[in-house]
């Protein structure tokens, strides 16, 4: 009996590599000390930006609606895709809005700005408070060891396949130390000519 | 409809009803300060933004644009400093537009602490706003409740006892901008030192009578992180992989041109007269 954010568990974590970033997450679905699924993927993606949601399930699910819901009609008035940069702030709006009745998430944004292909990655609070970083950020139940996890492991300038081996490491012992997160995980890797999606193979515990 | 919206509110009261109470928001725990001196006015503040005892961000901005001369330092809950600050620049180049003068920082005092007091606290912003206006330079403090002091020299969140012992006793009348500059450092820095919710680095903002304002970021990096003993790169390869999709990001589909007509020459178009 504790708080929303833990009930359904999960993590989520974004690095900074050499022109490229690469999003991570777990697949683990539960209610409380009950795995439901072990296929919930945790991030998506709207054009450039690739969004990570843990926290509260069904938020998760509505959250990813309501931003579908928005980025389309974004590339229907803009006439183009959205960059990481607005989408984080379009993120930091739409959570600020509910300010004194929050949604229980802990949302992660990465990608790459295709006009300056500067790589680009944040973290928010429940309530759209922008944690603008320049290594790595991280979300979720296993958030502390995914803390330590890439405070040792990161360093900068990594290469695109250099940079998946830290960030599925981290990963993979941050969310083995949590019981909440875990049953699997999924790795984007993403440079300006192609995004590499990767499942990896994980303890089943 | 813009402004807040309260949907989730009765759902969020019966979750906390039934034992699931509200997750912890980034709060900047805090050191910040303001120091008025001979022409202007600085403000400064530290770079940690904690989310209950973890560190969320170490090099976060505390301070924010309101108008191009004027500035704001925020402490308490993370996100309501950052919407407050946009909000009063937005409805200050509004209304500076609209009267035909620069703005002032009276006003976006009044505006900010008629805001704060009709939520009653809730929006949890403290704030250190100063700057220069056609009046002069300013140097306010306002409370999330919406009371607001005026001084020479003010400190607010966590760390301010820290940083109010050393301007207590470093602080004299007519400072030169360059004593105002070290004094509010050094303030900070006894909060960084002191203070668990305080760390990393100095940010500061210095606002000069008919001088554009400059923003110092880290204007002191006293926390830098040594070099690590050694890397923990992972050979290619270590990480299992049971499945692999790769993406080719593909801006326009490809095309051939078939044929091309020019329908009007643009030099030869009439106008009318």
């Amino acid at each position: 009996m504790s708080d929303p954010s833990s009930i359904n568990g999960g993590s989520v974590v974004a690095m900074v590599g050499k022109d490229c970033v690469a999003i991570g997450c777990d697949m683990r679905l539960g209610m409380q000390a009950l795995t439901v699924s072990n296929d919930f993927p945790k991030i998506f993606q709207f054009n450039n930006a690739f969004l990570g949601l843990t926290g509260l399930a069904t938020d998760v699910i509505t959250l990813s609606e309501v931003f579908r819901y928005k980025v389309n009609l974004y590339n229907l008035r803009e006439e183009r895709k959205i960059e990481p940069e607005t989408f984080a702030n379009l993120v930091s709006s739409t959570l600020y809005e509910k300010r004194f009745g929050p949604y229980f998430v802990g949302p992660i944004v990465a990608g790459i700005n295709s006009k300056s292909g500067d790589p680009y990655i944040c973290g928010f609070d429940l309530i759209g408070c922008i944690n603008f970083a320049k290594d790595f950020v991280v979300g979720g139940t296993s958030s502390d060891q995914l803390f330590g996890m890439c405070e040792s492991l990161w360093e900068p300038n990594l290469e695109p396949d250099d940079l998946f081996e830290t960030i599925s490491q981290a990963l993979l012992n941050a969310q083995d130390r949590d019981a909440l997160s875990g049953w699997g995980a999924i790795v984007y890797v993403i440079t300006k000519d192609k995004v590499v999606k990767r499942l990896l193979k994980t303890r089943q515990d | 409809m813009p402004g807040f919206n309260f949907d989730n509110y009765q759902r969020n009261k019966f979750l906390a009803a039934k034992g699931y109470p509200l997750p912890k928001a980034t709060s900047t725990g805090t050191t910040i300060v303001g120091c008025r001196f001979d022409g202007g006015v600085v403000i400064a503040a530290d770079t940690r933004a904690t989310e209950g005892d973890i560190v969320a961000d170490k090099n976060c901005e505390k301070l924010h644009r309101i108008s191009p001369t004027i500035w704001c330092a925020g402490a308490g809950t993370a996100a309501d400093c950052e919407f407050v600050t946009q909000l009063m620049s937005s409805t200050l180049e509004l209304h500076a537009l609209s009267t035909g003068r620069k703005p002032r920082v009276v006003t976006c005092l009044t505006l900010l602490k008629q805001h704060l007091f009709k939520y009653q606290g809730h929006v949890g912003a403290y704030l250190i706003v100063a700057g220069v206006d056609p009046t002069g330079p300013r140097l306010f403090s306002i409370h999330a409740h919406g009371s607001t002091d005026v001084g020479y020299y003010l400190s607010l969140g966590s760390g301010s006892m820290a940083a109010m012992a050393v301007l207590e006793t470093k602080w004299k009348p007519s400072l030169t901008k360059e004593d105002a500059m070290s004094l509010c450092a050094e303030a900070i820095e006894a909060g960084i030192w002191n203070d668990l919710g305080s760390g990393s680095n100095v940010d500061m903002c210095v606002m000069e009578v008919d001088k554009p304002a400059v923003l110092f970021r880290n204007y002191r990096t006293p926390n830098e992180r040594s070099t690590k003993e050694q890397s923990y790169m992972f050979a290619r390869g270590t990480t299992a992989i049971l499945k692999e999709k790769v993406r080719p990001v593909v801006d326009t589909v490809p095309f051939d041109i078939v044929q091309e007509t020019i329908i009007q020459d643009v030099d030869k178009m009439e106008i009318d007269s």
